[in-house]
Formats: structure tokens, C-alpha cells, sequence
């Protein structure tokens, strides 16, 4: 066993820093990227569920024409919510989850190159989540949609989407200190041999994701304040009676939102190139030209965003360009796509709950992807526009590709977090369910876009002749919800069977990460491994003979490096202080609604945060 | 678990390409604030001319007021990095000396803002008067928050090391808050330029 030096010393000036590594305090000052992406997958998952029923309670209302189920203003609160809490508090959160287990362990790194600020990622990321939802309490919850157009925004008369605009505030700033310290992590903390193109598919696709979020979420945060300060001090940023351009906000939010869209989806990416090979026990098909595409949907993706706006009335040049580029930025997706097929092409697949969900994650990501080259045409997009066909596509794209990703990298990774499998027969009826739900709720939506159904609308009445459609797409929802039930049990049951894994290795994976134990010590690696190759670990496991044929390598050779430590491993010790300068920015937020002395408040403990955070005894870090 | 503070054996601390992380993340951060400035100023310049009732720039800008402020924004980071050559030196007093220096001349430009924003103010431009003074103080409100917090750092920076609570490498820290220093003045000679030098359209008042 090795031996962790944690430096609580007592030698130090100021106070000591918390100790525990173990028991449920610890949960509040540990700085160990495994524990909090732990604890960002169990929040993400929490908020799942809440968005989850806000879709029950709006497929619901639409079950039946002239349905009472919700009122209109209610339905308003509870569709903006349920965008919110799923792009927001779910897929994001997931994502960053998984990059904060897993790109350590992938890159061979003890933790993450801030492990304080990502202890404070986390914390703000709660209390963002749990200050949007304060609203419901408070004089009601954002109901201006996710993209919160503006004037509506600015005009509405209650507090809705003043907690809109601080509730994304918080959870931007936490999502921008997440990314710096995820991007400087990739970038300087791999280990010897490493190189940029050694590195998994996941880590490139973690990079990319990074800096698309610190290149997009400031400019939704000038978009925010101005928001906010519009409805909270009178401003004028988006009122035409004083000159202004309320389009202006949709430029600001597209901006913003169309990199986002890939923020949500090149995390499933990742996941799909490194579960598709291992099933399919071949190397990843054309591994420069993912990584490539995945660099070139990062840039091309700041060149897109007017096509949200098509119908805003651009004017033909800019409509035509923004039409061209987002024709462009299939090609490179189109890449991927065909990459990961031939990566399964005369392999030896393996069809667990993973690679299922996986292959089933592609192939509807390639139903939303063709809906979505049709909003690249113009004139078709102008049919399109705010009707139930919209939202069938980002359905496709962002539930079918990003979180049957989520679900494929939880069946994969789940005995390397928990050392346990969960049961393969329950994760194959949860795909089915799921699948089969998936597309009876949004496989209908394109018939009923199609037949002229608007978004966002509360009820419909029984002339329009859309109700069949609509109990399918209800049934669908349930089915779903069904689903999530199933994987629930699933998780229960892993937990009450005390089945520890065989092996650290039950996949028979490629990456770094399996080289450790399941689930992997505090300080991931006895010996940070020297990488020669991509996907080292499989090299260490297998060799070729003459004929091209795999043989393993004799026994005992791979895990060479994974004999006692030479030396004491220094890990950075837990800390109060991210949880307490995390505390400040809702209180601040708080106060913006209510009093300034809440501000104050505040900013006191914020600043008693951070200078406490910077005068704590220095350790490794 | 031992928790013996044996030999600590430093690997953690070589990094891929050399740099520390702290300046790496400095970097990536100044960059997202160049989106963050980028969108406001973008804002602003959309909305020059565009205020449908006055009191205008021309109204209530006092240029060579504002340009002896901005000098000395910009001396500060003169002495900013006299504090960082001293620092690297190793010559703490000077360090101090011209840490104190940089945060005054912050000081004196926020200072001046506070003194504007009153007077704009007395002349009838309030934040909610007209599109230009929306624009107008949001912008450069955000800029002398950005000021304040640097001016907040110099005087940790100054306070930690009387109290000799540095690192035990003094000249890191003094880099990283004066990487940000200069972007925060940098961008000043955007704001500037952009709302105060280039004369508003002959239309506008």
C-alpha cells in the first residue's frame, strides 16, 4: 500500500486545513477530483429526475386537446425550467462529471491542476442550481424560455427571469473556472510520453469542450448582465422605444447557444469513440481525422449561430451565409459518423448495455443530425420555425446523442468508479425501453411540426386534429420515464449485491485509466505510467505475431508498474474555503433581488473565502 | 493511510510544456475576458448614435479630463512592472514600493471614474436616462470593477509581503496580478478610444 502524505501541518500560519479524507465530512472539504466528480454526477443525476417530471407534467398537458392539467402561465414555467435544469443542471454538469473523473486517470495525473477551484466549480454549480429553483418559492420561476428572448424577457412582471439571468450567472462562472482548470489539466499535466496525439478521443473531445465554454459563456454573461440590469435598473440595452435592438439579445444568446450545442454533444462524442472501440476490439478508425473534425465542429460552431435566427428577418446575405456555414459543419460530424462505423466494421462487437447504448446514441444522432442539414435550407426553415419539427431535432440531437452517451459512459465506467458491474440484463432492458420510448415521444413531433403545431404552446384545440400524435408522444414520455426506473433498480441492486469486479480490467479496455485499481486509489497512479503509444494500455496487454494476429502479451507484463511506490505520493490537502467563497455569489444574487445589504453580505463572505483560501498553508497544488 | 510527512516528492510539479499552471490558466482566463470586453464594447459601438433622446457624448464629456485619468491608468503599468524587475531582483522594498505605486494610480482612476460618473450624473445621465448612458456606464462600470479588483490584489500582494507571507519564488504572484494589470489597462485603451476619441456621428447632438 502506499503511503499519501496529506501536509496538514501544524506548523503553519492560519488556520489548520480539515484533515478528513474519509466519513461525510469530508464530502464538504474534499478537493479530489474523483469525490467531486462523484458528487457532480449525483447532483446532475438529481436534476435529471426534476426535469424529467417537468417533461411528464408538459407531455401531460398536451395528452389531450384543451387539457387543464397545467394553465398557460404555469406550462410557461414549467417547459423554460425543464430547458434549464436539462442543458443547464444536467447534461453540463454530467459532462463535467465525467471529464473530472475520468481525464486524470486518462492523461496518468494524481488530480486536476486546481484542485481547490474545482472543489469551487462544484459548489457554485449547486447553489446555481438550487437558487434557479429557489423561484418556484419566490414569486414564480423563469418563463421565458431557455433562450429567454428579449423584450419578453425584459417586460414580464414578475421575478421569473431575474432568477434567469443571476441563476445562469452563477452557474456560468462556475462552469468558466471548471473549464480553465479542465484545459490547463489536459494541456500540462500528462504524463511522460503523453503527447497530444496520444491522448484518448474523450480527453480531445473534454479539451475542446473546455474551451468552447471559455470562449462562449462570456459573451452570454455581457447578454445576462445586460438582461438583468435592463430588468432590475431600468436600462435600455434591448428596448426599441429607446433606440435599441431587442435582436441584439438573440445575436448575444446564439452566440453563446450555438456553442453550446456542442459543449452538450462533443462529451457524447468522446464517449462513443472510446466505447465503440473497445467492443468492437479494434483501434479507433481514422483517430487524427476525430480529433480533427472534433477541432474543426469547435470552430466552425462560432460560425453558425444566425440560423437560429433565419426568420428574424437578417436579410438574404446574412441568412445565405449562415446557411452555407451550417451546411459546412456537417461535413465535419459526417466525418465522425462514418469514422465510428468503420471502427465497427469486421470487429468483434460485443453488444452490452454500453456498446448499445452507444450504437443506439449514433444512429439517432444521425436522425437529428439529417433533420437538422434540413434547417440549413432557408426556405425550409422558414416552415420550420418555432414548430413541434424543432423540437424534434434537438431532441434527436441532444437526448438521442448526448444522453444515451451519458448512459453508455455510465455502463462503461461504472465498475472503474464503483468496482462493481451493473447488471448487463437490466442495462439492455433499460436501452430497449429507452429507445423504443425516445422514439415514440420525438419521432412523432416531426408529423405533428410538420402539420403546423407551434412550440410552446400551451394547449391545442381537437380541430387541428393533432391529438393521435400527441398521446403517442405522451405514451412515449412515460415509457421513458419507465426507463429511467429501470436503471434506477439497477443501480440498487449493483449496490445490495456485494459482486466486487474480478478483474481492474473487465472490458478488456485500451486506456490509461484501467491500468489502476477499480475503483482507483486517492492518488489514482502508484507509479505515473510512461505512455509509448495511444491506447497504451492495450499495447501493454497485446502484441502482434507475424501474421498481423493479436497474441497477449505474457502475463504479469502490463501491470509491471503498478508494484509498490518508491516514494511518498503528496496530494493537496481538503479545504473549507471553496465552499465558503462559493457561498458568497448566491447570497449576492440573492441581494441583487432583494437588498443591497444582502450584497454586502455577500461579498463579506466571499472575500473571507478567498482570502482565506489564499493565506491557507500552502501545500502541493 | 500514512499520514507521516516523509520526503515529498515533488513530481507533481513538472508540467507538460514547462509553464506553470497558474499562468497558463491566467492566460486562458484574460482570453475569455477579451470575449467578455469584446461583447461589451460590440454593444456599445451597435448602439452609438442610436439614443433617441439626449443628454448625447458631446454633452457631458470632458475629454481632457478623462485623458489625464487615462494617463495615469496607464503609468501604472510602468510601475507595475518596475515591481515585477524589482521583484525578480529579490529588492522587496522597491518591490513594496512600486506594488504601492501601481495600486495609487489605480486608485486615481477610479477615483476620477467615481468623480465623472457624479458629475454626468448632476448633468442629468443616469444609467437609465437614454440608451447612451445604459451603454455608457455599463461598459465603463465594468472596467473600473475590473480595476478595483486588481487594485484589491496589489494591495494583498503589498500586505503579504510586509506580513512575509509571499512564496517562497515572490516574483510568481507579482507576474500573475500583473498579467492582469496590464489586460485591465490594455482594454482601457480600447473603452477609450471607442467611446470618448472617435466623435459621434454629425447627426447626434
Amino acid at each position: 500500500m502506499a503511503s499519501i502524505t496529506i501536509q496538514g501541518d501544524d506548523r503553519a500560519r492560519g488556520i489548520r486545513r480539515p484533515s478528513a479524507l474519509t466519513g461525510f465530512k469530508s464530502w464538504f472539504t474534499t478537493v479530489d477530483h474523483k469525490k467531486i466528480g462523484l458528487m457532480y454526477g449525483v447532483t446532475a443525476f438529481v436534476f435529471f429526475i426534476v426535469g424529467g417530471l417537468e417533461a411528464l407534467l408538459i407531455r401531460s398537458q398536451l395528452a389531450q386537446p384543451d387539457s387543464t392539467v397545467l394553465n398557460a402561465a404555469q406550462y410557461n414555467e414549467v417547459f423554460t425550467m425543464h430547458g434549464l435544469t436539462m442543458i443547464f443542471l444536467f447534461v453540463m454538469p454530467m459532462s463535467a462529471a465525467f471529464f473530472n473523473y475520468l481525464i486524470p486517470l486518462m492523461i496518468g495525473a494524481r488530480d486536476v491542476a486546481f484542485p481547490r477551484i474545482n472543489a469551487f466549480s462544484y459548489w457554485l454549480f449547486l447553489f446555481g442550481g438550487l437558487f434557479l429553483y429557489s423561484s418556484w418559492f419566490l414569486g414564480g420561476a423563469p418563463n421565458g424560455g431557455w433562450f429567454g428572448y428579449a423584450p419578453n424577457s425584459t417586460t414580464d412582471p414578475t421575478s421569473g427571469m431575474t432568477f434567469y439571468a443571476l441563476g445562469l450567472l452563477l452557474t456560468g462562472i462556475a462552469s468558466t473556472a471548471g473549464a480553465v482548470n479542465l484545459a490547463v489539466t489536459v494541456i500540462n499535466m500528462r504524463a511522460p510520453g503523453m503527447s497530444f496525439f496520444r491522448l484518448p478521443v474523450f480527453v480531445w473531445m473534454g479539451l475542446v469542450t473546455q474551451l468552447l465554454l471559455v470562449f462562449s459563456l462570456p459573451i452570454i454573461t455581457v447578454g445576462l448582465f445586460e438582461l438583468l440590469f435592463d430588468r432590475r435598473w431600468g436600462t435600455h440595452f434591448f428596448d426599441p422605444t429607446a433606440g435599441a435592438d431587442p435582436i441584439l439579445w438573440q445575436h448575444l444568446f446564439w452566440l453563446f447557444g450555438h456553442p453550446e450545442v456542442y459543449i452538450l454533444i462533443l462529451p457524447a462524442f468522446g464517449i462513443f469513440s472510446e466505447v465503440l472501440p473497445v467492443f468492437s476490439r479494434k483501434p479507433l478508425f481514422g483517430y487524427q481525422f476525430v480529433v480533427f473534425s472534433g477541432i474543426a465542429i469547435g470552430f466552425i460552431g462560432f460560425g453558425v449561430w444566425a440560423h437560429h435566427m433565419f426568420a428574424a428577418g437578417l436579410g438574404p446575405v446574412a441568412n445565405t451565409a449562415f446557411g452555407i456555414s451550417t451546411a459546412i459543419i456537417a461535413i465535419p460530424t459526417g466525418v465522425k459518423i462514418f469514422n465510428w462505423m468503420a471502427t465497427m466494421y469486421r470487429g468483434d462487437l460485443r453488444f452490452t448495455a454500453a456498446m448499445l447504448f452507444s450504437v443506439g446514441g449514433v444512429a439517432m444522432f444521425v436522425i437529428g443530425g439529417l433533420s437538422g442539414v434540413t434547417h440549413a435550407i432557408v426556405p425550409a426553415d422558414y416552415q420550420q420555425t418555432d414548430t413541434y419539427y424543432i423540437v424534434a431535432h434537438f431532441h434527436y440531437v441532444l437526448f438521442g446523442g448526448a444522453i444515451f452517451g451519458l448512459f453508455s459512459a455510465a455502463y462503461y465506467w461504472w465498475p472503474k468508479v464503483f468496482g462493481r458491474l451493473l447488471s448487463e440484463r437490466l442495462g439492455k432492458v433499460h436501452f430497449w425501453i429507452m429507445i423504443i420510448g425516445f422514439n415514440l415521444t420525438f419521432g412523432p413531433m416531426h408529423i405533428l411540426g410538420l402539420q403546423g403545431m407551434i412550440r410552446r404552446e400551451y394547449t391545442y384545440p381537437e380541430s387541428l386534429g393533432l391529438t393521435f400524435w400527441n398521446q403517442v408522444a405522451t405514451l412515449g414520455a412515460f415509457l421513458i420515464a419507465v426507463s429511467i426506473l429501470v436503471f434506477i433498480a439497477n443501480v440498487v441492486k449493483t449496490k445490495m449485491q456485494h459482486r466486487p469486479l474480478e478483474t481492474n480490467d473487465p472490458w478488456d479496455a485500451r486506456t490509461l485509466e484501467w491500468m489502476t485499481a477499480s475503483p482507483p486509489p486517492a492518488y489514482n497512479f502508484d507509479e505515473i505510467p510512461t505512455v509509448h503509444s495511444l491506447d497504451e494500455f492495450w499495447h501493454r496487454k497485446y502484441a502482434e505475431d507475424k501474421n498481423g494476429k493479436l497474441v497477449p502479451v505474457q502475463a504479469g507484463a502490463a501491470d509491471h508498474e503498478t508494484g509498490p511506490p518508491s516514494r511518498a505520493i503528496h496530494l493537496p490537502s481538503p479545504s473549507y474555503w471553496p465552499l465558503v467563497a462559493a457561498f458568497g455569489l448566491p447570497i449576492m444574487a440573492y441581494g441583487v433581488i432583494y437588498s443591497w445589504w444582502l450584497v454586502g453580505l455577500g461579498v463579506a463572505v466571499t472575500l473571507v473565502g478567498v482570502y482565506g483560501w489564499a493565506l491557507e498553508p500552502s501545500v502541493a497544488e | 493511510m500514512a499520514d507521516v510527512a516523509t520526503t515529498v516528492a515533488h513530481d507533481e510539479h513538472e508540467t507538460t510544456t514547462g509553464l506553470p499552471h497558474t499562468k497558463l490558466a491566467m492566460w486562458l482566463f484574460l482570453s475569455s475576458e477579451c470575449l467578455l470586453f469584446g461583447a461589451l464594447i460590440t454593444t456599445y459601438v451597435l448602439y452609438r448614435n442610436a439614443s433617441v433622446e439626449g443628454p448625447f457624448p458631446a454633452d457631458v464629456f470632458d475629454i481632457g479630463y478623462t485623458s489625464v485619468s487615462s494617463f495615469v491608468l496607464l503609468a501604472s503599468s510602468l510601475t507595475m512592472v518596475l515591481a515585477l524587475a524589482a521583484a525578480q531582483k529579490r529588492d522587496f522594498m522597491r518591490m513594496r514600493l512600486w506594488l504601492l505605486a501601481t495600486a495609487m494610480f489605480g486608485l486615481t482612476f477610479v477615483g476620477g471614474q467615481v468623480y465623472e460618473f457624479t458629475a454626468f450624473y448632476r448633468e442629468g445621465l443616469a444609467i437609465n436616462t437614454n440608451l447612451f448612458g445604459t451603454t455608457f456606464f455599463v461598459l465603463t462600470g465594468f472596467h473600473g470593477v475590473h480595476v478595483t479588483v486588481g487594485i484589491l490584489m496589489l494591495l494583498s500582494l503589498t500586505g503579504m509581503s510586509f506580513a512575509d507571507r509571499l512564496p517562497d519564488d515572490p516574483a510568481f504572484p507579482v507576474e500573475m496580478v500583473g498579467l492582469y494589470w496590464h489586460f485591465v489597462d490594455i482594454v482601457w485603451i480600447i473603452i477609450f478610444t471607442v467611446v470618448y476619441l472617435i466623435p459621434t456621428a454629425p447627426g447626434a447632438k
